[in-house]
């Protein structure tokens, strides 16, 4: 049995990384993991809920329905304060975060994911050629990796591009950790109304997108106009912030490991370039801000009883990194298979929009890099900045040249 | 080797039709696992112990 680690010793959560090691999770977090399977840590209220280090306990516990995900019950470890505004179903329980979920999931199929994959192929490389024939240096979030995957998901929710300064600037704000609470509530409210005008025009105009779907939904009286507006945030931020980080973060992970970017940018071969997403997927793991749950009943699990109502945060990216599961987990390795990774979480809750992120950086990786060889960075390592207070990872900005 | 899928608990993430088209497939509705194929050859039998091992719902169970 591990000794319970007495609260008032209880590490900080979420932990600092080490400045010369952008890529790694918390220093702190990954010797956590070796010492224990199971650690109290301390959130920014003081409360003191369980961190989850190792894989198996936390696919164990991800798929465990005594496990709650519910953000409004006693006990969640909420990583700031809740706010008053609509919950999305992400922070429910099924029976209701099942019916809300299934009513989204029809565009994320693998087969019309795929349909969409020479639209995302035209996109990217219209991209590139504006980067080849404009000024140098150039950022490659913002002229790349940030309106590739917001054109995406615009298209795919139907969300009109031209606004997409609006919505990546309250985004942004609305997933920074160090954002005063009503800084969030603001933006969160500024996206929801803009949601729910656009829901306004679908309801007298529908189209063939996915907001249009829940127009219908609200007409049969299965969704309500406010939860299909939340619906709508969700997927608007989840849909472009994330896998634009993976497309940026991943880029500097290769240019920093110059042999896996040479394997990439000379092979033809679509297993590979998978494999390369899942790989990078895994090691950076950019939701670097756990699962957070709460538990209904007591549970075993490691030797160790958590009792009903303690929180319990399953930090992923410490998992993705267990050698017990990927043998020299530190090294990036673009060959190795590394499908189990839990970079998208695991249980019901598991990511839906995966699908779309694979096919996305799988088109980016395998031509960004074939497309413009001599990428470089234009400024140092150190100089880039890092979103260290963002609940999802990666870089402001990637000055890069060629 | 026998494969039984539980509709009522897939969450759609698709990962088992990339594991193993041959054998899985999805509702166009709603993305809710579809099985092609109950009984599947040897030659799958390695693809389809990864899209059950890769499942988040727990949604295919085997029989060997």
């Amino acid at each position: 049995m591990t000794s319970t680690v007495d609260s008032t010793e209880a590490p900080q959560f979420p932990a600092a990384r080490a400045a010369k090691c952008p890529f790694d999770p918390p220093p702190t977090m990954q010797a956590l993991r070796e010492r224990t399977p199971l650690a109290r840590v301390r959130l920014w209220d003081d409360t003191t809920p369980w961190l989850v280090t190792r894989y198996a306990d936390q696919r164990e516990l991800l798929g465990d329905p005594r496990v709650s995900a519910d953000i409004t019950r006693p006990g969640y470890p909420s990583p700031a304060p809740i706010s008053d505004a609509p919950i999305s179903f992400v922070l429910m329980d099924d029976p209701e975060h099942a019916r809300l979920r299934r009513m989204v999931t029809a565009p994320f199929t693998i087969k019309r994911v795929e349909a969409m994959r020479p639209a995302v192929q035209q996109i990217v490389d219209d991209l590139i050629e504006e980067m080849l024939t404009g000024p140098k240096p150039v950022d490659l979030v913002s002229a790349f990796a940030l309106p590739l995957t917001s054109l995406v998901i615009c298209q795919l929710l139907g969300v009109p591009y031209a606004d997409h300064d609006f919505f990546q600037d309250h985004s942004s704000t609305m997933i920074n950790r160090d954002a005063a609470p009503e800084q969030r509530r603001d933006a969160a409210g500024r996206l929801f109304a803009y949601l729910d005008e656009l829901i306004g025009e679908k309801l007298t105009n529908p189209g063939e997108d996915l907001l249009s779907g829940l127009t219908e939904r609200i007409r049969a009286g299965e969704l309500t106009r406010p939860d299909a507006a939340q619906v709508g945030v969700l997927m608007l931020i989840a849909g472009h912030e994330t896998t634009a980080n993976m497309i940026a973060l991943g880029t500097l992970a290769l240019l920093e490991h110059p042999d896996q970017l040479a394997l990439l940018r000379e092979s033809n071969d679509p297993k590979l370039v998978a494999g390369a997403v899942e790989e990078l997927l895994r090691y950076l793991h950019i939701t670097h801000n756990g699962r957070r749950r709460v538990a209904l009943e007591d549970i075993e699990i490691a030797g160790e009883t958590i009792r009903a109502g303690e929180g319990i945060i399953l930090a992923n990216d410490i998992a993705n990194r267990d050698p017990a599961v990927f043998p020299h987990p530190d090294r990036l390795d673009i060959q190795r298979d590394a499908r189990r990774h839990l970079a998208f979480g695991f249980g019901v809750h598991q990511c839906l929009g995966q699908p779309l992120a694979r096919m996305e950086l799988q088109v980016v990786y395998s031509t960004l890099y074939r497309r413009i060889p001599a990428m470089r960075l234009a400024v140092e390592l150190d100089e880039i900045p890092f979103k260290h207070d963002g609940s999802v990872y990666g870089v402001y900005e990637l000055p890069v040249t060629w | 080797m026998k494969v039984t899928i539980d509709q009522d608990k897939c969450v759609a993430s698709g990962q088992c039709v990339t594991a193993a088209t041959a054998v899985f497939d999805q509702r166009d509705e709603d993305g809710v696992v579809v099985l092609l194929d109950p009984d599947p050859a040897e030659e799958f039998a390695d693809d389809v112990r990864h899209a059950a091992a890769v499942c988040p719902a727990l949604a295919i169970t085997l029989a060997e």
